[in-house]
């Protein structure tokens, strides 16, 4: 009997339970990626089925600084958590700038990109059924990339004005997850749509 | 000063509430426990709504060439009575019985997310009220049409905007994508409870099994609400934008919009399935005085169900033609995913062998949906075969089957629960005599109706039909089913009834009526605010069980 409560107060004492934060956003992400799922699905069901032009090989070109510099951003992200762990809030603001700076850029290229699809190239969402998937698949990136931005952005105001510490290190961590399957969702995207489509 | 204020405040504060201040804290609140009471509170309303439609559409098939109501409103009717017990009873009801017993039965005080909680709730319920609204919004400025009538599945082209002017349509796009956002908030929260909030000693294979069953609902709600929620954004852009995702015209198709329904439409099957399998899995043992059959064949048939059900939807679309590869696929994975379904049925019936079975309500429902939900079944693996579904698809051979399935199966749980549970909801006991008449009753009307209504199909009475010629001969056969409802009006009026009068006089329950083992019924009934004073500690799957018989612990055979 005293060796079972003994063995009984052991286990207590290790009662460990996963972070709610990340399990919380794994699930999101799962919820997140069955949409893109559906997405990709159409996008790649309707490829060369448009009954008129322009077709992506006419009017796409591969933004290769935009990729670039929203990739890096998970880098940054990643520093900017691990610099927090460390209480160097200094160091971890200057690395969440970046990653908004780089976040930012990002939404500038796809936005000159699509000024110039719509301007020059006469492709919008009604034009064809190239039209109808290629906005409606970056579009719903690009929101996520939006969403993402806001909130780190938030979390550089509250940076800025001295509110962040090492206790916030847990908070900004499930937030990165978030960044990471911006970025991730990008590759499959980029390689839909610029790599096999084009 | 302080400690007497407060005392003092507190003795006065209690009588002198003003109902005002009661719908300020309903409206307000967080707490998991009441927010799961609004949710069966509002789907229940939305029961009764959409059961009347039911009426509505038995009253105009009783008889042949009848023109009880119109065609249009008919179409209506089966619009808003589907997607009504789809979105705003099954999954509110589930969700609710949900949100009240997960964080009890693992021992945590509330939810991992109270306040994501009340969201995911406020925005469900918006949603109900916005398909509703469309009653008198739909028209618009177009005076074309009034609630959504393209049928729950709303096919294209049909939702197209030349064959749905004004804007039922957009109102039931968007009334089902708030209760998507609202789904996989709860269904987020629920699982983030069951891994993160469990109490000290209960391990992932010491938890109750209805609280696997919700992970797995939850994870299906993931995907199968993810889809939906992409076809409806879909089907927002082709209506507002000018997009052309199910243009046949512009070379769109009609059969992508198929696939992404069903992706959705037959998990969604299964999210509101297994939490029947999962009040059944609480329920049976506890009436049957022993500890459930296989808890562990249990886990791994439920897992089995929430990866093989999102491999099956197309069984949907037999009719369309899919090719041989795609109906032989699809026939094989459908026929696979009774197997594990076998599994449970076989668990539960090991359960109640050689057990000592007390026939209360909760376990006659629960007896009702094992031979009902083994019926479903059999007529789901006969649709399961693709030639049998090209004969009888869209007949009112499947409309009996699924109605066997959410009726006869789901709805009997629920029933099950809501006498299993209302004495730790209410402090009440719900009246046996009354429990006994709206069983009866109910399974009278349910076989009378539902038994019936395969006979038509067979006989080739297509579904949502408005009317149809005397020769066919489905004249007695759909008076027969009409009669039917009748019953099973009468005894949800019997169970409306025991529910408003065992609030006031129903017998005081205690903390256990039931004598059962899991830890809801360890704190009082109802429970407080905070669940437990203390955090509980397990040692088994079965606390009070060990906690009753301290000289045979379950600790000693686990």
């Amino acid at each position: 009997m005293t060796t079972q409560a003994e063995a009984l107060r052991a286990t207590a004492d290790e009662w460990r339970l996963p972070d709610k934060g990340k399990v919380g956003m794994a699930c999101l992400i799962v919820a997140e990626s069955a949409i893109f799922i559906i997405f990709v699905i159409a996008y790649l069901y309707y490829l060369g089925k448009s009954l008129s032009g322009p077709t992506p090989a006419q009017v796409l070109s591969v933004p290769v600084f935009g990729t670039i510099c929203l990739l890096s951003s998970s880098i940054t992200v990643h520093f900017a958590v691990t610099t927090l762990e460390k209480n160097k809030t200094a160091l971890s603001n200057l690395w969440l700038a970046l990653t908004v700076l780089l976040g930012g850029i990002f939404m500038v290229s796809t936005a000159m990109e699509w000024h110039e699809l719509i301007y020059e190239h006469g492709l919008t969402i009604q034009t064809n059924l190239f039209g109808t998937t290629y906005y409606s698949l970056v579009g719903l990136h690009a929101s996520h990339v939006l969403v993402g931005l806001i909130l780190l952005s938030a979390v550089l105001v509250f940076g800025l004005a001295g509110k962040l510490d090492h206790h916030h290190a847990r908070r900004l961590d499930v937030l990165s997850y978030y960044w990471h399957f911006v970025d991730a969702v990008w590759i499959v995207v980029f390689t839909v749509v610029y790599v096999l489509g084009r | 000063m302080n400690s007497n204020g407060t005392a003092v405040m507190e003795s006065n504060q209690a009588p002198k509430k003003l109902w005002l201040d009661h719908v300020q804290e309903w409206l307000t609140t967080v707490d998991h426990k009441r927010i799961g009471l609004m949710y069966i509170g509002y789907a229940l309303v939305f029961l009764i709504i959409a059961g009347l439609e039911a009426v509505l559409m038995r009253i105009q098939l009783a008889v042949p060439d009848n023109h009880f109501i119109s065609p249009q409103v008919f179409n209506r009717m089966f619009t808003m009575h589907g997607t009504t017990m789809v979105f705003f009873v099954g999954m509110p009801i589930l969700f609710g019985f949900g949100n009240y017993l997960v964080p009890l039965m693992i021992g945590a005080r509330d939810m991992a997310f109270p306040r994501l909680n009340a969201f995911s709730f406020w925005i469900s319920a918006f949603g109900g009220l916005l398909l509703y609204f469309s009653f008198l919004g739909g028209s618009g400025l177009y005076g074309a049409g009034s609630a959504p009538d393209v049928g729950w599945f709303a096919y294209a082209p049909l939702t197209s905007k030349i064959f749905s002017q004004g804007h039922s349509t957009d109102y039931w796009t968007l009334s089902i994508m708030l209760s998507g956002i609202g789904s996989v908030g709860t269904a987020l929260n629920l699982i983030v409870t069951v891994i993160t909030m469990r109490c000290k000693g209960m391990t992932m294979a010491r938890i109750p099994l209805l609280c696997w069953l919700y992970v797995v609902t939850s994870w299906l709600t993931f995907l199968a609400l993810g889809p939906l929620t992409a076809a409806q954004i879909m089907l927002c852009l082709d209506r507002f934008a000018g997009s052309h995702f199910f243009d046949v015209q512009a070379g769109g198709s009609a059969v992508l919009w198929m696939h992404f329904f069903w992706i959705f439409g037959h998990p969604e099957v299964y999210v509101l399935v297994l939490p029947a399998f999962a009040f059944a899995n609480e329920i049976i043992p506890v009436f049957s005085r022993k500890p459930i059959f296989g808890y562990a064949a249990m886990v791994g048939a439920s897992v089995l169900i929430g990866f093989i059900s999102l491999g099956v939807w197309a069984h949907h679309m037999f009719t369309v033609g899919l090719g041989p590869a795609g109906n032989a696929f699809f026939t094989l994975s459908t026929m696979i995913v009774s197997v594990p379904t076998g599994i449970k049925i076989f668990n539960w019936m090991a359960t109640m062998w050689g057990g000592k079975i007390r026939f209360a309500t909760p376990m006659i429902f629960s007896l009702g949906f094992l031979f009902q939900f083994l019926i479903a079944g059999l007529t789901g693996v006969m649709l399961s075969v693709a030639p049998f579904d090209w004969q009888l698809g869209n007949s009112y051979f499947v409309v009996a089957h699924f109605h066997f399935v959410l009726v006869g199966a789901i709805l009997y749980m629920i029933f099950a629960a809501f006498y299993y549970w209302y004495p730790k909801m209410f402090g009440r006991m719900l009246s046996e005599t009354l429990g006994k008449w709206h069983f009866w009753l109910f399974t009278i009307g349910f076989h009378v109706t539902f038994d019936t209504m395969h006979i038509p199909g067979l006989l080739g009475m297509p579904r949502r039909v408005y009317t149809y010629p005397v020769d066919r001969g489905w004249g007695t056969l759909n008076m027969i089913e009409t009669i039917g409802v009748v019953f099973q009006a009468v005894a949800l009026l019997i169970f409306v009834w025991n529910m408003i009068d065992s609030y006031r006089k129903g017998k005081e329950a205690g903390p256990d009526p039931w004598d059962a083992w899991t830890l809801e019924w360890a704190t009082s009934s109802p429970p407080p605010h905070y669940n437990f004073a203390v955090d509980p500690v397990v040692h088994s799957r079965r606390p009070l069980w060990d906690l009753k018989h301290p000289e045979q612990p379950d600790t000693h055979f686990e």
